[in-house]
C-alpha cells in the first residue's frame, strides 16, 4: 500500500504512515467514516425505493396525456374529474382515445396477513391503455367481479401468487363483495399500499358504491402515433374551458408526482434530512479525525517546517490522509449498506436495492466531504510553530 | 577556516509580548560566524541563547537590527524566502523530533527531501551513508519507539546533516549522547566545517565538547559578555 501511495503523490506516504501507526484508532475511523456512509445509503435506497414506488403504478398504464383535478398531487389523491373533460378532449385532432382511471384501496381482510390493493378500475374494453402484461388480460376483466393480482404484493406468499390461473382461481372477499382473482402481474408493494390490483370500472363501481363513472379519478388520453404530445398537451389546455384542471403529458406526471413525493410529503423530507445528517456525521467524524491527528503531530509538523517545508507539503499530508479514510471507509460502508438494504427490501417487500449511480454519488460524495474535512483541519497547522522547538 | 561571513548579526534586538508585557530578550548583540567554524553559545537559562539561535535560523523575524545569512538580509524576508532558507540549513534539537511513524531511514530522507528534485534512490543511498556515519547502520528501519534516547538523537544528527548544509544551527546536540557519542557528533561537525565549509552555531552547556569549538560566545541577560578564542 505504501508502495502504491507512493507512486499516486510522487512522496513518502506520510499521511499514511502517521494513520497506520496507530491501528486501533485508524480502525475506529475508518468504521466512523463507514458508518456515515451506510446511514447515506439507508437514507437513499429508502428515497430511491420511494420514488420507485412512486413511479411504478404510472408503468401499468400505456397513456400520453392525463387530465387530473388541481390538487391531484399523486396519483392516488385528489379530487375527481368530470369525464365531460374527456369528451372534449377527443375533439383535438391528434387524441384518438380517451378512457377514466378509478382508483381506490380495496382491502382484503384475512387475518395477520391482510393485504390492501391499490386498485385501478379500467374500461377493459381498452386494453391499450395497459401495459403488455396486463393488457393481455383485459378480457378476463370483462366479467364481473374478476380481478388480476399483484402477484408481488407484501403479504401475498409466492406460493399462493403462483397458485393464481384461470384454471384455478383465488376467491376471497372485499368490501363486502366476492371477488375472484384470474391471473396475476408484477407489481410491488409500495409506501401506500401493499400492492396492487387491476378490475373493470363496473367492479370498481361495485365495490365503491358512492363513486361515479361520470367522475373518475384521471382522465387517460392516447394519441395517434407521432403526434406532438406537448403540443396537443397546449392545445388541450386551450380547449378544455377549465382553468383548474391539471393537463399534463403522462411522462411530466409522474415526475410532478416524483418530486411532490420527495420534497412535499413527510416521508420524503424526513429521508432527505437523512441524507443531509449522515454527510455531517462524515464531515464531523473525518474532521475529528484529522484535527486530532494534526494536534498529535504538531512537534513533527513544526520540525518539518522548520527543515524548510512549505504550506503546501502540509496541506497535502492531511489531503492524502483525508482521501486514505474517506476511499477505505467507503468500501466497508458500501457493503453493509448493500447488505441492510437487502435484508430491508426482503422484509418489506419495498423496491429497496443498492444502485451503480448510488454508489457512485455516495463515494464521490464521500471523496468531497473527506477533503473538504481535511482543508478545515489544517487550520490547526498554523500552531505548530517551529521557533517552540527550541 | 576561510575568512567570509556565512552569518553576520549587527545591533540585534529583539521583544517579546506586546504593551506592558513586552520584554526586551536581546540588546545590541553583535556576532560573525565564519564559513566552515564551529560557534558554541553559552549562557544561564534564560539569556537569550535560543533567541539568537531562532532568529539566525531563519524560524522567527528580526524586529530590530540587521541579520544576514548566506548573503541574504533576513530583516524583511518572507515567510517564502525564509522557508527557502531553510532547506539549506541544518537543525538540531534538544529533543530529537523524530517522526513517531517513520523509521530511522524515513526520518533522515525527510531531510534531504525538502529539497524538490531529488530522486529517491539518491534519497535512500544518501540516507543511508549518514545513518552509517552516526553508527546507525543496523538500525535502518527502525522506528524511534525501538530506539534509545542517544539513537533517537543520532538519528536527528544525521538527518541535519544528510542534505550537506551551508550552516548547522544545534541546541543541546549532545545532551542525550554519551562521551563518544558526544565526541563523534562534534568531530564529525568540525570535519564537516574543513571539509565543507558547514558552520556550525551549537547551543551547549556540555563542557566536553568545548575544546572542540573554535570559539565560545557567552550570552548574559540579553548581552553578549565573552568571546573566547578567533574573534
Amino acid at each position: 500500500m505504501s508502495r502504491l501511495l507512493h507512486w499516486i503523490f510522487g512522496r513518502m506516504p506520510i499521511g499514511w504512515l502517521q494513520l497506520t501507526h496507530k491501528r486501533g484508532r485508524f480502525f475506529a475511523a475508518l468504521s466512523g467514516v463507514a458508518f456515515a456512509n451506510v446511514l447515506v445509503f439507508v437514507q437513499l435506497g429508502i428515497m430511491n425505493s420511494m420514488g420507485t414506488a412512486t413511479l411504478r403504478p404510472y408503468e401499468f398504464l400505456s397513456v400520453d396525456i392525463m387530465i387530473s383535478a388541481h390538487d391531484a398531487n399523486a396519483l392516488a389523491e385528489g379530487s375527481n374529474v368530470a369525464r365531460q373533460w374527456m369528451l372534449q378532449a377527443l375533439a383535438d385532432p391528434d387524441v384518438i382515445a380517451g378512457t377514466g382511471l378509478l382508483i381506490g384501496n380495496v382491502p382484503w381482510n384475512r387475518g395477520d396477513n391482510s393485504i390492501t390493493f391499490t386498485t385501478f378500475g379500467i374500461d377493459p374494453g381498452q386494453p391499450a391503455f395497459l401495459a403488455p402484461e396486463i393488457a393481455r388480460d383485459a378480457a378476463l376483466l370483462q366479467v364481473p367481479d374478476v380481478a388480476i393480482l399483484d402477484r408481488l404484493a407484501r403479504g401475498l406468499t409466492h406460493d399462493e401468487a403462483a397458485t393464481i390461473r384461470p384454471q384455478t382461481p383465488l376467491s376471497f372477499e372485499a368490501l363486502g363483495r366476492t371477488l375472484t382473482a384470474l391471473d396475476t402481474f408484477s407489481g410491488g408493494g409500495g409506501f401506500g399500499g401493499d400492492g396492487f390490483m387491476f378490475v373493470s370500472d363496473q367492479t370498481f363501481l361495485s365495490l365503491f358504491p358512492s363513486r361515479s363513472s361520470a367522475a373518475p379519478d384521471h382522465i387517460l388520453l392516447r394519441l395517434r402515433p407521432g403526434a406532438d404530445v406537448a403540443a396537443t398537451v397546449a392545445r388541450l389546455r386551450d380547449l378544455i374551458s377549465d382553468p383548474t384542471l391539471r393537463i399534463r403529458s403522462y411522462a411530466d406526471a409522474a415526475q410532478e408526482d416524483l418530486r411532490y413525493q420527495q420534497t412535499q410529503r413527510p416521508t420524503g423530507v424526513i429521508f432527505g434530512f437523512g441524507v443531509l445528517i449522515g454527510v455531517l456525521v462524515g464531515l464531523v467524524i473525518v474532521y475529528q479525525v484529522l484535527s486530532a491527528d494534526v494536534a498529535d503531530h504538531l512537534r513533527e509538523y513544526a520540525t518539518f517546517k522548520a527543515m524548510g517545508y512549505g504550506p503546501r507539503f502540509f496541506l497535502g499530508i492531511v489531503v492524502e490522509e483525508a482521501l486514505i479514510l474517506g476511499v477505505l471507509g467507503f468500501v466497508p460502508g458500501l457493503l453493509v449498506g448493500t447488505a441492510i438494504l437487502v435484508f430491508m427490501g426482503t422484509v418489506t417487500a419495498l423496491p429497496l436495492a443498492m444502485t451503480a449511480s448510488m454508489a457512485i454519488m455516495v463515494f464521490v460524495g464521500t471523496v468531497v466531504f473527506s477533503v473538504l474535512s481535511g482543508a478545515v483541519a489544517t487550520r490547526r497547522l498554523a500552531a505548530a510553530d517551529p521557533a517552540d522547538l527550541f | 577556516m576561510t575568512s567570509d561571513l556565512v552569518v553576520e548579526a549587527r545591533g540585534l534586538n529583539h521583544w517579546f509580548g506586546t504593551g506592558e508585557a513586552r520584554k526586551q530578550a536581546l540588546f545590541d548583540v553583535d556576532l560573525a560566524l565564519p564559513r566552515g567554524s564551529l560557534t558554541v553559545l553559552m549562557g544561564p537559562s534564560g539569556s537569550g541563547k535560543t533567541t539568537v539561535l531562532t532568529l539566525l535560523g531563519c524560524l522567527r523575524s528580526v524586529q530590530d537590527g540587521t541579520a544576514q545569512l548566506m548573503g541574504h538580509a533576513l530583516n524583511g524576508a518572507s515567510e517564502t524566502e525564509l522557508t527557502r532558507l531553510r532547506q539549506r540549513l541544518g537543525f538540531i534539537f534538544q529533543s530529537h523530533n523524530l517522526h513517531e511513524s517513520l523509521t530511522a531511514m524515513q526520518n533522515v530522507i525527510m531531510g534531504i527531501q525538502v529539497r524538490p528534485g531529488v530522486p529517491d534512490d539518491l534519497a535512500r543511498r544518501a540516507s543511508e551513508r549518514a545513518l552509517g556515519l552516526v553508527g546507525l547502520s543496523d538500525r535502518l528501519e527502525y522506528l524511534p519507539a525501538n530506539l534509545s534516547g542517544g539513537q533517537k538523537q543520532r538519528v536527528a544528527v544525521a538527518r541535519a546533516l544528510v542534505n550537506n548544509p551551508a550552516v548547522v544551527f544545534a541546541d543541546e546536540p549532545t545532551a542525550a549522547l554519551d562521551k563518544d557519542s558526544a565526541g563523534t557528533i562534534v568531530d564529525m561537525l568540525k570535519r564537516l566545517g574543513a571539509e565543507r565549509g558547514t558552520t556550525t552555531l551549537l547551543v551547549t552547556h556540555d563542557n566536553r565538547i568545548l575544546d572542540r569549538a573554535d570559539r565560545i560566545l557567552t550570552l548574559e541577560d540579553g548581552r553578549i559578555v565573552s568571546v573566547k578564542g578567533n574573534a
